[in-house]
């Protein structure tokens, strides 16, 4: 689904991505975990698309096409979805108004017909009930005045609604409490089947232990320097980002 | 011609083939004003606006309604407008056969023969009473011409349940009109009304409308107040709307700019009583090379009174927009609680707002704050929103319509507050494709 070949970024003059590749096939769950400042959140940012990062090398092919070619707009109507770690606030605008005008702008990029009022609220109210949100939520202007629970929520209910291919949760445990986190993950776990995949980005280990990860990745310095299981990301938790510094500093030696 | 010669001769001969009327002397005193203030040139309250240049044009200062057909006035009106009270004035006079009264709970009559009637109290202790407040040959300008203007009258305890709509018609079809729109209207003791202003130019000469319109509300009165400007480019307006609350009471405006040539708009709102309540917003979206500039007035003459101001302004292209809003507490309007609030997005680099608020505080016991912002377009809410399959110029059109609402959440009759928002989700949607 998402082949991502040595892939060069960063922002400004500034280098961060130093060589990434990643394969992720549908059906998968990854796992990106790494120390701050080793280039989880700009990994999210390139694929999503975001101004201001430069590609310098590399590619990145998403369900057969160059993602990099796609504004970020193309790359929501081909499947790609970003939980962002920071989900802005935008008084004003109702958060209903805005998740239908997105519903409907990727029906019309896939060339289909938008959802009338009446069957949007049955497919809202369907994704209302799997997610467990409430209505008064989605009828506030979007994300205004949200408790940091209330966004994440809302950025996995916003997920359930455009089904995309590929997830990518950007640091979506951050700042959340232990249960907000196991609602968060139900939600997404709910979400998962064999023909999606979810690339999960984080500092911690515990949001792992509700999304179940097929492969855990550890990126530090702009690479990933380690690949391995759900284990790996045990091994971490339990011994600090220290040790996998000192293996890469080992390799180098030799 | 000279212009200022033309407009003298006028009002000489308006005087001469008027004599008669119970205006005489108000004109009189105005025209004086006019004479020794002139056209504002190098004045403080003008420093933004020049409106000098456009005296150098020559006008026709038509005292006649034009003939102005149905057809042409089905173009004017606005949503809504079948239940509502329809009051259209063409080249500033007001003009009754065009004009429909939909309600028996408000009184509309010429200003002319209010002088004559039972309100002549009203209309002389009241008429005029913006000259306090703008101390300017424009509004004298007003005056000096008040002929054919209307008085409306909304009645103890009526709750007015139609809207008051007025149209201001000007028609450049055959030169350049200068047109003085003057209304007074008073709402008595414990009436309510809503009036909604449009301005129209019909034609392609210019057209330099100089409205003045004064209210006055009374005890336990309410008062809603919308002004939307939409009108062409060549088009020029001075727009006063000075409301005076006498007696504890409550008033609400919005004042909406979304077209024009020069718009100045002056609001004053004098809170002539304990316990009075005043709400003041306004949205401009600007593009092209329009110019609005809204001055507003908030005077705390006595205790206890409340208001509340909010701006908004989006400004794209080579527009310029100015917002000053002053407030004042006079010494013995202790307990005022006044609020201001200005913001603004700029779109363009060549886009610029003159933001200066201004408070003239001389009692102790107040509580004021005001505060200014001037940015540009969030651009992570624009990455967030194209993040979700919204394309750019749908996104910023989402955005900008999202930084008005809560300007536009205050227009309260419906079918307006859709007219608006339908007319700025075009204009938004449409730019972004540019």
């Amino acid at each position: 689904m998402l082949t991502i070949r040595n892939l060069h970024a960063g922002i400004e003059d500034k280098k961060i991505l130093n060589g990434i590749n990643l394969e992720i096939k549908a059906g998968e769950v990854h796992a990106i975990m790494g120390p701050n400042g080793s280039g989880k959140s700009t990994l999210a940012s390139v694929l999503a698309g975001r101004e201001n990062y430069e590609v310098a090398e590399g590619s990145v092919e998403f369900l057969g096409k160059d993602l990099l070619e796609l504004s970020p707009e193309e790359r929501a109507g081909e499947g790609l979805f970003l939980a962002f770690q920071y989900p802005v606030e935008i008084p004003g605008l109702s958060t209903t108004n805005f998740i239908k005008t997105a519903v409907n702008e990727i029906r019309k990029y896939r060339g289909q017909e938008s959802l009338d009022a009446v069957a949007f609220l049955k497919l809202m109210k369907e994704k209302m009930a799997l997610m467990n949100i409430d209505q008064a939520l989605l009828s506030r202007s979007l994300n205004e005045g949200f408790s940091g629970g209330e966004k994440k929520r809302n950025e996995i209910f916003q997920m359930a609604m455009l089904q995309p291919k590929l997830a990518i949760l950007d640091e979506t445990d951050s700042g959340l409490d232990i249960d907000a986190i196991r609602i968060v993950a139900n939600g997404v776990n709910k979400l998962k089947n064999k023909d999606n995949a979810v690339l999960v980005v984080t500092h911690y280990q515990r949001l792992l232990d509700y999304i179940i990860p097929d492969f855990v990745h550890v990126l530090y310095n702009g690479r990933i320097v380690k690949t391995g299981t759900k284990d790996l990301a045990f091994e971490l938790e339990e011994k600090g980002y220290d040790f996998i510094k000192s293996e890469v500093a080992e390799e180098v030696d030799r | 011609m000279d212009n200022l010669q033309y407009i003298r001769e006028h009002f000489d001969q308006l005087q001469a083939t008027d004599a008669k009327s119970g205006l005489q002397a108000i004109r009189k005193k105005a025209f004086d004003s006019f004479n020794r203030l002139g056209i504002p040139v190098k004045h403080e309250e003008w420093k933004y606006t020049r409106i000098s240049p456009l005296f150098n044009k020559e006008y026709k200062l038509s005292q006649e309604a034009t003939s102005v057909s149905w057809k042409e006035l089905e173009e004017v009106r606005l949503p809504g407008f079948e239940q509502a009270t329809e009051l259209v004035f063409v080249n500033g006079t007001f003009s009754f056969p065009l004009s429909t009264v939909r309600s028996n709970q408000i009184l509309i009559m010429p200003l002319e023969e209010a002088t004559k009637s039972e309100y002549r109290e009203i209309v002389s202790k009241h008429l005029g009473h913006s000259s306090k407040y703008q101390k300017d040959g424009i509004n004298a300008l007003n005056t000096a011409f008040v002929k054919d203007g209307v008085f409306i009258f909304a009645r103890k305890g009526q709750n007015v349940e139609q809207p008051i709509y007025i149209y201001n018609i000007t028609d450049s079809r055959s030169g350049n009109v200068l047109s003085q729109p003057r209304s007074l209207v008073y709402v008595s003791e414990n009436a309510q009304v809503q009036i909604v202003e449009s301005y129209t130019t019909l034609g392609l000469d210019e057209s330099f409308t100089n409205q003045v319109l004064e209210i006055i509300v009374d005890k336990d009165a309410r008062l809603e107040y919308y002004k939307i400007q939409n009108d062409s480019a060549h088009t020029n307006q001075v727009s006063t709307t000075h409301i005076r609350q006498i007696a504890k009471s409550y008033t609400h405006t919005v004042t909406i700019s979304l077209n024009g040539g020069i718009i100045r708009n002056n609001l004053n709102l004098v809170l002539d009583a304990e316990y009075c309540e005043g709400h003041l917003y306004g949205l401009y979206l600007q593009k092209g090379q329009t110019h609005v500039d809204n001055h507003t007035v908030v005077d705390n003459v006595k205790p206890n009174c409340f208001s509340n101001e909010l701006y908004k302004g989006i400004i794209d292209g080579k527009a310029t927009g100015v917002f000053n809003g002053k407030i004042f507490v006079q010494p013995q309007a202790q307990k005022t609680n006044a609020y201001q609030s200005n913001k603004n997005i700029l779109l363009s680099d060549d886009a610029s707002v003159n933001a200066k608020p201004q408070l003239e505080i001389f009692a102790d016991d107040v509580k004021c704050s005001h505060g200014c912002t001037v940015g540009r377009l969030n651009e992570e809410g624009l990455f967030y929103l194209q993040s979700r399959g919204i394309p750019s110029n749908i996104a910023r059109s989402l955005l900008l319509h999202a930084f008005a609402t809560d300007v536009l959440e205050h227009i309260r009759p419906e079918p307006i507050r859709e007219y608006v928002n339908r007319l700025i989700s075009e204009r938004l949607e449409f730019d972004g494709h540019d």
